[in-house]
């Protein structure tokens, strides 16, 4: 048997019994769903559905639809891209580097966390697909065998590198994720009547592959977690920092840095930390998670975004230090334009939202606030989104030649296919915690007698 | 004439099951499956299962996908259409060896990875659709199933069953 300190708080309340978790968990799948979650449902899918609309509108037209230009070749769509990609790290980083360091408390959040990334990487990958303008070439981006003489891909690119990184991260998450929930959906299997419900039964003995639980499966489904974890941990700092490649390897003044991975990697992290609990904060009330989505578990996520966000200041400074070092002036000036130029707006709700606001988590009472944690996620969210947008519209509207300078504002299409991804992300995870256990169960009861209040009580 | 009868017996608490585990084993007495809801810390050792080697495959998947990835690169970049991009000529794999290192490293990270769970998979027996063959459907809940199979008299294994704190022992004529 595992043991903790008695002076850690527990992370599962209410005296849980292995048959209340097992209940716990299958609630949702078993239960209907309640009004609010048919309303949140509804405005999803409808974003969702003008979303589409406004993709087919772009296929149908051309990136002409969108408010890129000349000069700005690059603006909301890789800015959504790169924003989504962020999101879905904070999923990986918990249920994998979070396994290696031994941290009980991800338990009981990295299967939603996990399908955050799955939902997020997702419509990440919407954008560079729609951008190609004619997504139905699409497979050009992998290295096949072709009929158009030796029409091969660019190893040396960053963008082909990001192909790679994304379809490995994309495919090894949802991996990772679906060996996990073997064994919590024959959890929900074994509950389901045949009689009452048969339709269920049978999917969800399909989805569960047949697990029984022997003590030889248990044990290579230990190692291969395991195993798995240690895989992903280095693939999430690879996948940003192939990312911020995309743009360190150009000679952009404000995106030549050296800098950049981990940089991103860091503010993927923090970004990701903030959707997370944004989603978390909401779930735990819908579908009753109190006892295991407890304000401890707020406070840790806290801390790290205290952290991340920390560190992503001080990459903003030392940017703006390496500028004014450099002595080249078009860096230096790539910096002052942004901080002090037409998108100057911009730039301070990133330094809001990003430096300042997060270190209000040093304040106890605000790190042990659902409340406030939620908003200050929300902050987050779009302060992460406008670091993008300032990295990606800033350096180029003011590029090498004066005469090609310009503005960039979106179309209504820019903002229906982002407003549509975020409908599309919504309408998957909501879907998602009505169909699926969304907590580790079997992993959570392993805890349960060295975290669980009762036995912490008992001792 | 012997036969042989499977004896199932119901635990409530990991930790009654996994010191039963080892009274039952020093008894000299064959335990032919534990189902259990969640993963127990020491019940492999205690039963006597030896070492998974799922490890040893990821790893030699990994070789597997890095050559593969070498491979590749090798014959479309230098090989099949060598290309001089930016001043940087693709003659010899070596010298662009930097610039191949995240496909690379990226390749051998999905061959691992998706090799192994395919393993790991078809070792198990799991694929969409089989059927679960656990005794008794409270095992994914909270319950913990121990199954000896006995030829002959079945008293001493129920005894000592019961003894060691099975809560519910049920059999089954073979």
């Amino acid at each position: 048997m595992q043991k903790e300190a008695e002076i850690r708080d527990p992370l599962i309340l209410g005296n849980k019994s292995y048959h209340d978790i097992t209940k716990d968990v299958s609630r949702p799948v078993e239960g209907k769903a309640n009004k609010y979650w048919w309303i949140l449902f509804s405005l999803s899918a409808g974003l969702m559905l003008w979303g589409f609309a406004c993709m087919a509108y772009t296929i149908g037209t051309g990136i002409g639809a969108w408010g890129n230009n000349n000069t700005v070749g690059w603006a909301w769509d890789i800015t959504n891209f790169v924003w989504w990609i962020g999101i879905g790290h904070a999923g990986t980083l918990i249920s994998a580097v979070l396994l290696l360091f031994r941290q009980k408390w991800r338990m009981s959040i990295n299967r939603s966390a996990e399908a955050m990334t799955i939902f997020g990487v997702a419509q990440a990958a919407l954008f560079p697909l729609i951008h190609m303008g004619r997504p139905w070439l699409a497979y050009y981006v992998f290295p096949i065998p072709n009929q158009f003489g030796s029409l091969w891909v660019n190893f040396n690119s960053p963008l082909l590198w990001d192909v790679f990184a994304i379809s490995t991260y994309f495919s090894v998450s949802v991996v990772f994720w679906y060996i996990g929930l073997i064994p919590d959906f024959a959890m929900i299997r074994d509950r389901m009547s045949a009689k009452i419900s048969p339709m269920k039964k049978k999917l969800y003995s399909f989805l569960s592959f047949g697990w029984s639980g022997k003590a030889k499966h248990w044990q290579r489904f230990e190692l291969v977690s395991l195993v798995l974890a240690g895989l992903a941990t280095p693939l999430v700092f690879s996948v940003h920092s192939i990312v911020s490649m995309d743009f360190a390897t150009s000679i952009i003044p404000g995106w030549h840095t050296t800098i950049f991975p981990p940089y991103f990697v860091l503010g993927a992290l923090f970004s990701g930390f903030a959707m997370v609990e944004t989603l978390l904060i909401i779930m735990r009330k819908v579908v009753n998670l109190e006892a295991y989505i407890t304000i401890k578990h707020i406070e840790y996520m806290n801390v790290i975004i205290l952290l991340t966000g920390s560190l992503v200041g001080t990459a903003y400074i030392t940017e703006l230090f390496m500028s004014w070092y450099s002595g080249v002036e078009f860096e230096q000036y790539a910096f002052i334009n942004r901080a002090t130029g037409p998108y100057s707006w911009a730039y301070a709700i990133m330094m809001t939202c990003n430096v300042l606001i997060p270190q209000l988590y040093w304040i106890s009472s605000i790190r042990k606030s659902f409340i406030a944690t939620f908003i200050l996620s929300i902050f987050i969210n779009i302060g992460m989104w406008f670091e993008r947008f300032v990295i990606i519209v800033t350096s180029l509207h003011r590029d090498y030649l004066p005469s090609s300078w310009t503005m960039y504002s979106p179309t209504f299409v820019d903002i229906g296919i982002f407003l549509g991804t975020i409908g599309f992300f919504f309408t998957l995870f909501l879907l998602y915690a009505r169909t699926f256990p969304v907590i580790a169960q079997a992993e959570l009861k392993s805890i349960v007698k060295s975290s669980g209040s009762e036995y912490k009580n008992k001792k | 004439m012997s036969s042989t009868t499977t004896i199932y017996g119901i635990f409530d608490d990991e930790e009654v099951l996994l010191s039963s585990v080892k009274e039952i084993r020093s008894n000299n007495i064959e335990i032919k499956e534990v189902y259990s809801p969640f993963p127990i810390h020491g019940l492999d050792k205690a039963l006597g299962l030896k070492e998974t080697r799922m490890g040893i495959t990821a790893f030699i998947y990994g070789c597997i996908g890095l050559l593969f990835g070498g491979i590749l690169i090798y014959y479309i970049m230098i090989l099949n259409w060598p290309q001089n991009i930016g001043g940087k000529p693709n003659t010899t794999f070596y010298h662009n060896m930097p610039a191949f290192v995240p496909i690379l490293f990226e390749c051998t990270v999905m061959f691992a990875a998706h090799l192994m769970s395919i393993t790991y998979l078809i070792r198990c027996g799991l694929y969409p659709g089989a059927e679960s063959d656990s005794p008794d459907e409270r095992t994914t809940d909270d319950k913990f199933l121990m199954e000896i199979e006995v030829s002959g008299d079945t008293k001493t294994v129920k005894d000592l069953l019961g003894k060691t704190g099975a809560t519910e022992i049920n059999k089954k004529d073979a």
